[in-house]
């Protein structure tokens, strides 16, 4: 089987037709809820909070964000997703925008943030004139400042190799994250990664 | 598009992170609607510490409501919020919704396309990136 992020870059790989195959397969539905489910377990959130929900698709773990009552923004690089988002009437707000440009919210305004099978994405540089390292340091850049001081962010996501697992995970703790790495099921093809972040009290009082 | 999430949003051009010129960005032609969210009392308390009032006052004229206190209402131990006043936020905050329209950077003039709800945000890559990453093409 080929991985997506192998063939095309995102906006072009989930066109019309492949966005509908990815929100109706119900094995993928029920996989990225129980995903969902585990990252809001680590996140442990105690009263309704403002989420970003980055590569949010069409809108699928975002219905759990709601349901547990928060209130949610997400981005994502693809218009037929997002369209279908729209379809599906999701409570979130919708943003057409690449995570590799940057998370573009205004300093410590995010209670949490999630992503779910999404920032592989940003190792694939797709043009000459980007690099995955500068895609990297840009959204983590972006995200850890866009989180409150003692925010956490889950980010579930499916490295291609140990390669791409370090560079992901080293681009993250670069930009001030306290970052660990959890696997549920290890050793088995249904195995999950989770990059767990944290922003420590005070990166302003060092 | 709820006002909420124009509070927290700011421009995407790498040469404005640094100034205050590019937040709030500015509505023009905005098409509104209102839409019905459950009321979380505690999810305004919770992020009214968060909103930057000045931005959400120029917001609020901009769109043509005009009846936003001049100061941030604020909860002490003594006195907690007027549940009216948690209400009235919560219709501006998160009810009340721009479907069409555009939002406009004042620092560096970029427009960002809103329709059917969702703002875009995608930027052409020279103004997405610091310049010295686009020199060696
Ligand atoms: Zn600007």
């Amino acid at each position: 089987m080929s991985r997506p992020e192998d063939t095309l870059p995102p906006d072009l790989f989930y066109n019309d037709v492949e966005s509908h195959k990815y929100t109706t397969s119900s094995r993928i539905q029920s996989i990225q809820s129980s995903m969902t489910q585990r990252a809001l377990q680590l996140l442990a959130l105690n009263s309704p909070s403002m989420i970003l929900d980055i590569g949010c698709g069409s809108g699928l773990s975002g219905e759990h964000l709601t349901s547990s009552g928060h209130i949610w923004v997400g981005m994502d690089i693809s218009a037929s997703m997002l369209a279908i988002a729209l379809d599906r009437d999701a409570e979130g707000d919708l943003l057409l925008a690449d995570m590799g440009q940057g998370v573009p919210f205004r300093p410590g305004t995010f209670d949490a943030a999630i992503s779910i099978s999404a920032i592989q994405w940003l190792c694939n540089a797709d043009s000459s004139d980007v690099s995955a390292s500068g895609r990297l340091s840009r959204f983590f850049d972006g995200l850890y400042s866009s989180l409150k001081r003692g925010g956490k962010a889950v980010l579930q996501f499916y490295p291609k190799n140990e390669t791409q697992r370090t560079m992901i995970t080293s681009a993250a703790i670069r930009s001030g994250f306290g970052a660990g790495l959890l696997e549920d099921d290890p050793d088995t093809k249904n195995k999950k990664l989770y990059l767990v972040l944290t922003v420590g009290a005070g990166r302003d009082e060092v | 598009m709820k006002i909420l999430t124009t509070n927290y949003i700011s421009c995407a051009v790498k040469a404005c992170k640094s100034t205050s010129l590019s937040f709030p960005l500015h509505f023009q032609d905005a098409v509104l609607v209102q839409e019905e969210v459950d009321f979380k009392p505690e999810f305004i308390t919770n992020i009214l510490p968060r909103i930057e009032w000045e931005a959400l006052k120029i917001t609020a004229v901009e769109l043509g409501f005009t009846t936003l206190p001049a100061q941030k209402p604020e909860a002490t131990e003594e006195a907690p919020l007027d549940p009216q006043v948690l209400k009235d936020l919560h219709t501006l905050l998160l009810e009340t919704q721009v479907t069409e329209g555009k939002l406009v950077c004042a620092n560096c003039k970029h427009v960002y396309n809103i329709h059917q709800g969702i703002a875009n945000f995608l930027l052409p890559n020279h103004l997405a990136l610091p310049l010295i990453m686009i020199t060696n093409f």
